[in-house]
């Protein structure tokens, strides 16, 4: 009996272990004439839209190829990928945040866009300066449709309310400060019931530190070929930093924590400015409870140094794809970054173009919406990150232990350099 | 004969059912194996291995270990858990009873009671975490505006490394006692009513009955409730990622203050693509969960029949 029921399971267990090996192996689709392809992206609404928009297109054009678009949220975009490319099952093409492109090339994630499909001059000749900053070991991995910069947001309501022009935002730095101070109410324990500004690190606060103060303050924040830290290899780093700082310890124009996120507060008609991208403009216009504009980001003095960081999602080819489906998804690619489908992106997801050919066209400079944002693009610098996610909790943890634990802002500044060094070190000595 | 052949008949025949029975049974428990096993005991082992592997480096040896053993922010994390642990289940086992009790009195409109101390339980954990972040908000959250009109000084809640801990705690608290309360009234109502009476009889106080009736004939509760939510306060995930994440802070801040290993597991496989780190903390926490459910099991599993 005992004997009986040990093989009656032996075989079961046989089977099932048999079943489900012959799971993973995937049917490639390849055979039936159409070649499949997939196509990842993270969960936002007008891109999801969109891309299902141009796959239609994309379709007629090509009756030989089906994608398939599939979208996760932000939150969970990462760890989704993260598994499905190990156990063997992520998708042909991967839309991914350019910071993560490092990342995505260590683990082995993405391949290299070929040579004979775009070369290195191909891609530089057709594409805004802005994206160079990419490569790596000389090669391309991504391309992308869009770019985004980031410009100033005011409430020209609470301009108004505060006897400020509300037609006349901040152009410098101090004068940002000014207004800003004006438009502020505390009550007497120091708790905001509006802030002036939304000052933040976590948002984009800690890109115009890196990318706009630093410059302005005449420091180049990275080595050229991103393997140092710069910014306290001069004494005005610190100054620009501290600058920063103070607008939150020392002129209380804002506070990180107020409702929530710096956006919420100015969405909700409480914060008299924001430093935002051109991606949260449809955001901003849903709110619409005031009179808002849109200007290009403050300088140091008048006249002085323009500078701004930008920042795109952009797509790979991932690790293994070949034959057929590398035909199919190159001219997927192609077809999603041609100027004609960046036209339309913009209007429909407020996307800036990245082609080099579009950054001068009248009909989009002159925009009062987006004309600041595709000025903002000429001076655009994008941080090359190693470790996106890493990199901003040390920043973020740096500026906590000012915040919440009084630590003098040079001791702390030099110690973030310090860690920020750190994980370059390790990125790129591994 | 005739009888002793039918009987070897019937044998022979539940023989053959008993069989096609098991045959059955085994091919209804086949597709939740190899469930379990896919999902669960695989995964298991392959993180096991994964940990002794370090990445960008072949063969297997201590690395991660080492790196743990050495890692501030995860003997931060190892700390903070042990608060949780150390805060939540006490609290939320006495405050479910203490309630359980006092339902337990009430007669009319129970249900209500129950369905009131009950629901946070029941709701989504991601709302409630939600709801009690706006209410932590130290600028405009109703906390600190209940302080104020109370000529109290306002709270940092959250944003303060000294009170986020316990903020978190506060939320998990509140969120499990509705379940604490539900298992208590479950095990009330399973104490006969003789002992109170004979103890009612003896002219024994309420007090003296609580703890010699209620009190050790609620054990295999008490244990049940220990042990679950030991091992949840040691799993406390999704509450601080939605209190402490997002645009305006950091998953487990500030200052890694509400950090717990889950936490940093996370963060370290899933932010830092570092799965092989990732899996040693999970070993780790692995070690743990089972050392203190041994503990648990060991010292409050006292038998009251004698």
């Amino acid at each position: 009996m005992f004997k009986k029921g040990f093989w009656v399971l032996a075989v079961i267990l046989i089977t099932g272990i048999l079943a489900l090996t012959g799971c993973s192996k995937s049917s490639g689709g390849s055979d039936s004439g159409k070649t499949e392809i997939t196509y990842w992206q993270y969960t936002f609404d007008s891109k999801v839209k969109e891309i299902n928009k141009l796959i239609e297109k994309f379709e007629k054009e090509n009756p030989d190829i089906k994608v398939t678009a599939q979208d996760f949220p932000y939150d969970q975009y990462n760890d989704k990928l993260a598994a499905a490319m190990h156990a063997g099952k992520g998708p042909d093409i991967v839309n991914l945040y350019y910071g993560w492109i490092p990342d995505y090339v260590k683990q082995d994630f993405i391949q290299p866009i070929p040579e004979d499909f775009m070369s290195n001059q191909e891609i530089e000749d057709y594409y805004i300066p802005m994206i160079q900053s990419q490569k790596m070991d000389d090669k391309y991995y991504t391309l992308p449709i869009a770019v985004r910069s980031l410009a100033l947001f005011w409430n020209k309501d609470m301009f108004k309310e505060a006897g400020l022009d509300p037609e006349n935002p901040p152009k410098t730095w101090d004068q940002l400060v000014a207004d800003a101070k004006k438009m502020t109410k505390r009550d007497s324990d120091g708790k905001y019931e509006q802030e002036g500004f939304a000052w933040n690190v976590g948002g984009q606060g800690l890109h115009v530190i890196q990318q706009v103060l630093m410059r302005q303050y005449g420091v180049e924040p990275y080595s050229e070929d991103g393997k140092q830290v710069q910014w306290n290899d001069k004494p005005e780093g610190l100054e620009a930093f501290k600058f920063w700082m103070d607008m939150t310890t020392k002129d209380h124009i804002g506070d990180p924590t107020f409702l929530e996120t710096p956006d919420t507060a100015f969405k909700s008609g409480r914060a008299g400015m924001i430093i935002d991208g051109s991606f949260n403009i449809a955001a901003y216009k849903d709110a619409n409870a005031f009179e808002w504009g849109v200007t290009t980001l403050p300088v140091k003095e008048e006249g002085g140094e323009e500078s701004n960081f930008g920042s795109y999602w952009t797509n790979a080819i991932t690790k293994g794809v070949e034959g057929k489906k590398l035909e199919a998804s190159q001219k997927f690619l192609k077809f999603l970054i041609s100027e004609e489908t960046q036209k339309d992106w913009l209007e429909n997801v407020g996307e800036l173009p990245a082609a080099a050919s579009l950054s001068e066209n009248k009909e989009i400079t002159e925009d009062p919406i987006y004309g600041p944002f595709v000025e903002g693009l000429k001076d655009a610098h994008s941080t090359f990150f190693v470790k996106e996610d890493k990199e901003r909790d040390i920043f973020l943890n740096a500026v906590d232990q000012i915040l919440l634990n009084g630590t003098p802002v040079d001791e702390a500044f030099n110690k973030l350099v310090e860690e920020e060094q750190r994980v370059r070190d390790e990125y790129f000595n591994e | 004969m005739r009888q002793n052949g039918g009987q070897m008949g019937s044998g022979r025949l539940s023989m053959k059912m008993h069989t096609r029975q098991a045959m059955i049974a085994y091919l209804f428990l086949l597709i939740p194996l190899v469930f379990f096993l896919g999902i669960r005991i695989f995964p298991t082992i392959y993180a096991f291995f994964m940990s002794f592997s370090v990445q960008g480096e072949d063969g297997y040896s201590f690395g991660n270990y080492v790196r743990l053993f050495h890692d501030p922010v995860f003997w931060k994390s190892v700390l903070n858990t042990f608060l949780y642990l150390i805060i939540t289940v006490p609290l939320q086992l006495a405050f479910g009873l203490l309630i359980a009790l006092g339902i337990e009195r009430v007669h009319r409109f129970r249900w209500f009671y129950r369905i009131v101390f009950f629901l946070p339980y029941m709701t989504s954990i991601v709302a409630v975490s939600w709801v009690w972040r706006l209410m932590y908000d130290s600028n405009i959250g109703v906390l600190n505006q209940i302080l104020k009109t109370l000529h109290l000084p306002q709270q940092g809640w959250l944003s303060d490394p000294d009170q986020a801990l316990l903020s978190v705690s506060a939320m998990l608290i509140w969120q499990m006692t509705g379940f604490t309360m539900l298992i208590f009234l479950a095990g009330l109502q399973g104490i006969p009513r003789q002992y109170y009476e004979a103890a009612e009889i003896d002219g024994a106080s309420k007090w003296k009955t609580f703890w010699k009736i209620t009190f050790p004939l609620l054990n295999p509760t008490i244990l049940f409730l220990t042990v679950i939510g030991a091992i949840q306060s040691l799993q406390t995930f999704t509450q601080i990622v939605n209190l402490t994440g997002g645009s305006s802070g950091t998953i487990g801040g500030p200052l890694n203050s509400t950090s717990s290993i889950v936490v940093y597991m996370y963060k370290q496989g899933f932010r830092d693509f570092n799965m092989e780190y990732a899996s040693a903390i999970t070993v780790v926490l692995f070690i743990m969960i089972m050392l203190i459910t041994l503990i648990q099991l060991k010292l409050l599993n006292r038998n009251y029949d004698a």
